[in-house]
């Protein structure tokens, strides 16, 4: 396992350190570690089932809320344990933000679907939802292209709209994480090309992990990249040096596409 | 290299295909056209009794004449009051099925005995409710012992329902909610209930229609007499229903015109439960435009 030796400005948001992950009894993740700097995309790469998915998830524990699943190891956020350190996995959940593979918006109106989550917190002045939703659909660059239409359902949109209105909802609630699974997986190259410059924008003021299969997608937005074979760290560093000077063999054959 | 087959469909499945869509809309067509049948012959022998007075004035004992407005109202206060009581334990237990109990034994346990309670016959129940809360508890044949028992009937509908509608909703959609930071009774409150509110609506519709039509419950808890006060809204009082009412005016045989008031409170019944069903086609419909 390779990590990273290179001067970094940004202060580590997200560490994780010999972890494992297992669903009952099989194995899943082993032996990962890694830094994540905040302000900074975060790539991850790797065949299907190599586990990057369910290591992204391991971040806002969200896996935990249909199975039972067992990490070890430490994860940790901001110093603090995310499993051990006595966070509340529902507030770690509201720091945590997550865009799924496939855009998920609640059958609500837009509206609703961005004020959805400042109301879990007792958020139910009109003026100030008014504001957070306008703000949050503003950063997910779909403020122009809904502001007229805020009452009408979400699941009208098209499915590029639907995932910006996903990522809106998501920083609705001021996370300091944004995780991202394959979040371009079902949609076309304009809308793609739209999420990429918004993460580009996001990361301003946001770690940013993203989940890809697309390894184009991984060199143009990332800053560090991470390849996962098996469930384990086979490398991770900037994202221009894996692309370009890969230190492992295994790296490389996956990049120039002779496996995977 | 290997040659490949050519792939072409059999005439006769073809064939096969055509037929069985044939027999299925013949067996749809029949079964419309029985429905329609049955329901007209229905209308029909009830329509001339159906006037005002016949829905409005109170039932003779021996003469002819007689009206069923104190049968319409137990009718409807029967079901609002079964449905009051049915519905938080039916929706409750439907909730903790589908969200809390979790897989394995003690969710098929449960499971087992709501459906043996959803398979009982209505006689069963009608018994049990005779021998407990006519005879144990001392009520009487009386409005209270009929909505409890027939409360018996509907709460397993109403735990199967909200449990196979909650179940029905996304996973994606939970995930959603999770991932803002809701809690577990958040997300079943603000994502999964709205979201299986219209088949829990269905279920309370279709729930209400069978109460509406019940008659073995009540004849041995709520009883063959109705108040002779109107409305009256006591609990104590035995509450004769429409169905029962047509079951007893025809096996009693004291009226002149049994007959006729059975074919005016059967064409009543028909005809609340058309309205009661379409109806809930309604609500489904702009609760669906609302949210979907």
């Amino acid at each position: 396992m390779l990590i990273p030796t290179v001067p970094e400005t940004k202060p580590i948001k997200l560490s994780v350190r010999n972890m494992a992950f297992s669903y009952g009894q099989k194995k899943v993740l082993d032996g990962l570690s890694m830094d994540i700097h905040a302000e900074r995309v975060t790539a991850i790469i790797g065949p299907s089932g190599c586990g990057k998915s369910t290591f992204l998830k391991c971040f806002n524990r969200i896996h935990e809320v249909s199975s039972a699943v067992n990490v070890s190891g430490d994860m940790k956020i901001d110093g603090v344990d995310i499993y051990r350190g006595g966070i509340d996995e529902v507030d770690l959940r509201r720091r945590v933000g997550m865009v799924f593979q496939k855009p998920n918006p609640f059958p609500k109106s837009i509206y609703e679907n961005v004020a959805f989550g400042p109301r879990l917190f007792g958020v139910s002045d009109r003026t100030t939802l008014d504001g957070l939703v306008e703000d949050a659909l503003r950063k997910a660059a779909l403020w122009d292209e809904v502001k007229d239409r805020l009452k009408e359902s979400a699941t009208g949109m098209s499915g590029g709209q639907q995932q910006r209105l996903c990522i809106a909802r998501a920083l609705a609630v001021n996370p300091e994480v944004l995780l991202m699974d394959e979040p371009c997986s079902a949609l076309d190259p304009i809308a793609t090309a739209k999420i990429e410059d918004l993460i580009t924008e996001l990361k301003e003021s946001l770690t940013i992990v993203i989940v890809t299969h697309n390894m184009q997608q991984a060199a143009r937005v990332s800053d560090y990249t991470a390849f996962f074979w098996l469930g384990k760290l086979v490398e991770m560093d900037l994202t221009e040096r894996i692309f370009t000077t890969p230190r492992v063999q295994m790296t490389e054959d996956y990049i120039t596409g002779r496996f995977g | 290299m290997r040659a490949m087959p050519v792939f072409r469909r059999s005439r006769s499945s073809k064939l096969v295909d055509r037929l069985m869509r044939g027999v299925l809309w013949s067996i749809a067509i029949l079964f419309v056209v029985v429905l329609i049948l049955f329901v007209g012959a229905i209308l029909k022998q009830g329509w001339p009794v159906l006037n005002l007075s016949f829905l409005t004035k109170m039932p003779e004992t021996l003469d002819a004449g007689g009206g069923i407005k104190p049968q319409i109202f137990n009718s409807i206060y029967l079901v609002v009051l079964s449905l009051g009581l049915s519905l938080p334990v039916g929706l409750g237990a439907g909730v903790y099925m589908a969200e809390y109990a979790g897989k394995g034994r003690t969710l098929n346990f449960l499971r087992l005995c709501i459906e043996t309670l959803a398979a009982t016959p209505s006689i069963v129940l009608a018994l049990f409710g005779m021998i407990v809360f006519v005879q144990a508890m001392g009520w009487s044949f009386s409005i209270r012992s009929g909505a409890l028992t027939l409360a018996l009937l509907n709460i397993p509908v109403i735990t199967r329902v909200t449990e196979v509608s909650l179940l029905g909703v996304p996973r994606e959609l939970k995930e959603a909610s999770y991932g803002l930071g809701a809690t577990k009774l958040q997300t079943i409150l603000k994502v999964a209930l709205p979201y299986a509110a219209t088949g829990i609506l269905t279920g309370l519709v279709l729930t209400a229609g069978r109460a509406f039509g019940e008659s073995a419950i009540l004849v041995f808890t709520a009883g063959t007499n109705a108040s002779a006060h109107f409305p009256d809204f006591r609990l104590t009082v035995p509450g004769e229903t429409l169905s029962v009412h047509l079951w007893y005016v025809t096996s009693d045989g004291t009226l002149p015109d049994a007959r006729e008031i059975a074919a005016g409170t059967a064409a009543v019944m028909i005809i609340v439960l058309l309205s009661l069903n379409l109806l809930v086609r309604l609500v489904d419909r702009i609760i669906r435009r609302r949210t979907r």
